[in-house]
């Protein structure tokens, strides 16, 4: 049996009263994408946040990689190797794309205390972010500030950077949030393409993207996972479309 | 290769700095190369503390504590040296000026480095409060620690030495100061184009993303808080030796407050925004202290107007707005 790359093990987080995730159980497995979906509210910030190190959980285990991540903030998880995108997009603004990517490969490298040697000429470093640029369809945009990209074209440089990261498993929130329809299908394309790079946590209110995409399905409603399955099992179960998809029943 | 706009200015503004007082010492007027000098270090100091504030975006409000304690450095070996009395340990004063200021810079980032660890933890209005009031620990230790003159400050009999230079003379020692302020250009030049630098600016635009990458934001600051005291450090000791004096106000928190003004004036986080504002200080306190003690009132006006009509300093009026590539 394959091991999973992220497992998450009766997770629990209370704000006071408030429970924000309720044991919540979770694994990630080798080359799938494991999407996370729920009405507002749910908890799905509250759980990437736990994941990625931004919040300590009240309880429960997260592994990764067979790994216990307590006590590691969230620049130990990233170089643990996990790579993820914001729910709203986080970039240095006053940096060119390329910059925002060369970060991430310096970052890679594990070099961040060189202090001389000038960035702009150092060809191990443009090179492979170009690469990522490319990748992503970002290569004519390489010079512009990131503070001067299209919301759509921020979303895409985020991903580059996480690429860059050349991580073991993606945590995408809402990366579909705000996109067109057109912009919406070419990152389906992207993200589905990005399954076999490593894989992908998926969190996504845009439900064609969800079922065009997810190879498994689980579904947060006030804290707690009332289902996971495949994308058939998950348009069928009864309990979601109560909760999720505003059917009555 | 055209040059950019801010090159060509930047270079003007290093020549003006160079020609004035080599004019002066020409034409006999030995006050306005002293003046210079005063540019020149109060320059070096606001590059050190560029490093941190306008690269790392740490506003730090405690600064003046290095600049003191490279003025202290220059003024303790100096009397040790003078009076032949060993220092600790057996260690003998100096008046050698590399080995003053090596200690200066030693010193300075030995003490950043305790004081940066536990004010990095916060951030903010929290950070600004914390440096300061370290400073103003280490300023009322000074005051109160007799052996080095306390309050009545320390004097420095005659200017240290330099091999084959005769710093007693105005224009040497400015060509010496104004030597140190082109390397501390050239180190922040560096830094800021390098790995550590790319690291360091996005702690500041945003450093979640620096975390999110795996670099955590904490050790990137902390090595520029560092190394930003020790330029500071060294801008001390230049600082002591002009005046042959030092005393605890240049480790009060006017001074710090000063340094912050001079980069505000200039311009933030722009390698020549120092230069131009040392300059703009200085002539404003030279051209209107002589007509009214309350000259800075007036440099208030003009930082009032900076602040809300010119963000990018005077090197934002002049050049334009930044661009990274």
């Amino acid at each position: 049996m394959t091991e999973p790359v992220l497992e998450i093990l009766n997770l629990r987080k209370n704000f006071g009263a408030l429970k924000a995730t309720d044991d919540v159980s979770l694994t990630l497995m080798p080359g799938e994408i494991h999407a996370l979906i729920g009405p507002n509210g749910a908890g799905k910030s509250t759980l990437i946040q736990q994941i990625s190190g931004a919040l300590t959980p009240t309880s429960g285990t997260i592994r990764f990689l067979g790994r216990d991540m307590a006590g590691m903030d969230m620049a130990a998880r990233a170089r643990a190797g996990l790579g993820r995108t914001f729910q709203i997009s986080s970039i240095a603004p006053e940096f060119s794309a390329l910059r925002n990517v060369i970060l991430a490969v310096q970052a890679r490298q594990g070099s961040s205390f060189r202090f001389f040697r000038p960035v702009a000429r150092d060809r191990s470093l443009i090179e492979p972010a170009m690469v990522m640029l490319e990748r992503v369809g970002l290569a004519a945009r390489s010079r512009i500030p990131a503070g001067e990209l299209s919301h759509g074209e921020r979303r895409l440089l985020e991903i580059a950077i996480a690429l860059s990261l050349e991580p073991k498993a993606f945590l995408f929130d809402e990366p579909m949030a705000g996109l067109g329809a057109d912009g919406s299908k070419s990152l389906t394309a992207l993200l589905s393409e990005l399954r076999h790079v490593a894989p992908i946590l998926l969190v996504e209110h845009d439900m064609d993207a969800v079922f065009a995409l997810a190879d498994r399905i689980s579904v947060l409603v006030y804290g707690r996972i009332i289902a996971t399955g495949t994308v058939e099992e998950i348009r069928s179960h009864p309990e979601v479309r109560r909760a999720y998809l505003g059917e009555g029943a | 290769m055209s040059m950019s706009r801010e090159t060509c200015i930047n270079i003007l503004l290093a020549l003006l700095l160079l020609a004035v007082p080599v004019a002066a010492a020409e034409l006999g007027e030995p006050f306005y190369v002293t003046l210079a000098t005063r540019v020149a270090i109060l320059a070096l100091a606001a590059v050190g503390l560029n490093i941190a504030l306008g690269l790392g975006g740490l506003v730090s409000f405690g600064h003046a504590a290095f600049f003191g304690i490279g003025g202290y450095v220059a003024g303790i070996l100096a009397s040790h040296a003078f009076e032949m009395s060993p220092l600790v340990f057996g260690i003998e004063g100096t008046t050698s000026m590399p080995v003053i200021w090596l200690t200066a810079i030693m010193i300075a980032g030995l003490v950043a480095l305790p004081i940066g660890a536990i004010s990095l933890r916060t951030t903010g209005v929290y950070f600004i409060m914390i440096t300061l009031a370290f400073a103003q620990m280490i300023y009322y230790f000074a005051e109160s620690w007799p052996t080095y003159g306390g309050a009545d400050g320390l004097s420095i009999i005659m200017r240290n030495q330099f091999p084959g230079v005769n710093t007693a003379r105005p224009l040497p020692y400015f060509l010496i100061c104004y030597c140190l302020l082109i390397a501390g250009l050239g180190l922040y030049w560096l830094l800021q184009g390098s790995r550590f630098g790319l690291a360091l600016q996005t702690a500041r635009q945003n450093a979640i993303r620096l975390s999110s990458v795996g670099i955590a934001p904490f050790g990137i600051r902390l090595t520029a808080f560092v190394i930003s005291a020790m330029v500071v450090g060294l801008a001390g000791a230049l600082f002591a030796d002009l005046n042959k004096f030092v005393s605890p106000s240049m480790l009060s928190w006017h001074m710090s407050g000063e340094l912050i003004v001079l980069i505000i004036l200039g311009g933030k986080g722009r390698l020549f925004g120092p230069v131009a504002g040392a300059a703009v200080y200085v002539l404003f306190e030279f051209a209107l202290g002589g007509l009214t003690e309350r000259w800075q009132f007036f440099l208030g006006l003009v930082l009032l107007g900076v602040v809300l009509f010119a963000r990018g300093g005077l090197l934002g009026l002049l050049a334009g707005k930044a661009r990274h590539d």
